[in-house]
């Protein structure tokens, strides 16, 4: 299985984790991915709050990259706010013919040509559909038995495209989680707000719902992410939130690649679960 | 809001108008919203303030901005209108109308957009330093201080003062600013 790879701006820098831990977990199971050669920024949820061509005009410069290298391979995504720009693109260009000869105008500045024979995957759908939780059993090597995860998908993995889980109510990565011998810490936040960028522009919003969730999560041993605004969120406010609470809200929170490479024998440096900013190390030590 | 004339918004406003014209008031909007304590107007008011022509209204409030795309009213609108989208459309008019009570916001997505344009990917220090001096509020920095200081020590980010150069995509930019009008 070969598949064409945006890692997006965060996993060069404030997710660099996510991305080796992706890396590390595809290359074990078999996955090769080519990286998009010279990709460029998806708009995050910045070009869509400026302009509206603009937000589908910076995916569509990725996609038509991609095309150019390989028409006939997925392209995978695991940050879910990439995911959706990429998805967004790929579906109103396949409905909107006048709409993507505009696009197609702009791209004509960086000499590129989008057709639309793209599909956009995201890592957590390719994880449970093309890898499979049976992948990740064979390869397990009981090392989290006793433990309790709660799985976290935020929202833009989900919606407003249901196209691998439920979005009301996911479950996409249960399987995969028990297939590494973890119990499943069962919640209903998995699929509620972190609150995005709220707690950059507006803090007092943001950490309101990343504080319902962190309170909903204690008793669970860690919290599994699949994004990279999500971790950031769920993770750097900690401290605060349980000074502000009055109680202990401090939780590893961990991509599930890195979980997933750990519960296979890759080690804590493999995954590089030193840049984690919650408390990682709390979760080794109830390994097995 | 006193630069703004009625006129300009609502040419400005008239795409939100129509996308939503089909609303019910049901509200389900507004019980799936995640930020709604922190609204002064609900999504479901905002609508029928924009559908009985109060659009002025609805930008003396600040619930737009409070949107944080979870999609969740998208999903259940029993309509089918894509109600976040309308949310960013609504953000755009702000931006574009550069109406003084959503600076902060329209900066910080303007500060994210200057770095794209500059070098094609975010260089997440930079844009932040750029948003801080636009901001021109000198304590802001400290209430970000103790996560920079954490991603730096990581190695996460990393201090880059670039300046000048032609900008990586300068020319798709400009051209997406001309076909927008």
């Amino acid at each position: 299985m070969t598949y064409l790879y945006y890692p997006g701006c965060s996993l060069e820098g404030t997710s660099v984790e996510y991305d080796i831990s992706t890396r590390v977990l595809l290359e074990s199971v078999g996955v090769q991915l080519q990286e998009i050669e010279d990709w460029t920024c998806c708009g995050a949820t910045a070009a869509e709050s400026h302009s509206n061509l603009l937000s589908y005009v910076l995916p569509a410069r990725n996609l038509a990259l991609a095309e150019k290298m390989d028409d006939s391979k997925d392209i995978l995504v695991p940050c879910s706010a990439c995911y959706l720009n990429l998805k967004k693109t790929e579906e109103i260009i396949k409905k909107d013919k006048e709409f993507l000869e505009k696009i197609n105008t702009a791209l004509g500045e960086e000499n590129l040509v989008l057709k639309g024979d793209v599909a956009v995957r995201h890592l957590l759908d390719v994880l449970s559909n093309d890898v499979g939780d049976e992948k990740i059993r064979e390869m397990s090597q009981n090392k989290m038995s006793g433990l309790t995860i709660a799985p976290y998908y935020g929202c833009q993995c989900l919606r407003p495209f249901a196209v691998f889980d439920d979005p009301e109510d996911p479950h996409s990565m249960d399987a995969l989680i028990k297939a590494t011998g973890a119990g499943l810490f069962e919640w209903d936040m998995g699929g509620q707000c972190c609150g995005a960028s709220n707690t950059s522009t507006k803090p007092e919003a943001g950490m309101a719902l990343v504080g319902r969730i962190l309170k909903s999560a204690r008793g669970a041993d860690a919290i599994l992410t699949v994004c990279p605004m999500c971790q950031m969120n769920l993770e750097s406010n900690q401290k605060k939130i349980s000074r502000k609470e009055g109680l202990d809200l401090e939780i590893p929170v961990l991509f599930l690649p890195q979980f997933l490479s750990l519960a296979m024998g890759k080690i804590p440096k493999d995954v590089r679960l030193d840049l984690n900013l919650s408390p990682g190390r709390r979760l080794i030590k109830k390994m097995g | 809001m006193g630069q703004v004339s009625n006129e300009r918004l609502l040419t400005e406003i008239e795409k939100v108008r129509e996308m939503i014209k089909t609303c019910i008031q049901c509200g389900t909007c507004t019980a799936s919203c995640p930020n709604i304590e922190f609204m002064d107007i609900t999504p479901r008011h905002m609508w029928r303030l924009l559908l009985t022509d109060h659009a002025k209204a609805l930008f003396s409030s600040k619930s737009f901005i409070m949107c944080s795309s979870c999609y969740y009213c998208t999903l259940r609108c029993p309509r089918g209108l894509e109600l976040t989208h309308a949310m960013s459309l609504l953000k755009q008019v702000a931006s574009k109308l550069k109406l003084k009570q959503f600076r902060r916001s329209s900066l910080f997505y303007s500060a994210f957009l200057d770095s794209v344009k500059l070098h094609g990917r975010v260089k997440e220090m930079e844009f932040m330093t750029h948003y801080f001096v636009s901001m021109k509020n000198p304590v802001l920095p400290f209430a970000y201080a103790s996560l920079g200081l954490k991603l730096l020590a990581k190695g996460k980010i990393r201090p880059e003062f670039v300046s000048g150069g032609k900008g990586k995509l300068n020319a798709l930019f400009k051209k997406v600013a001309e076909l927008e009008g």
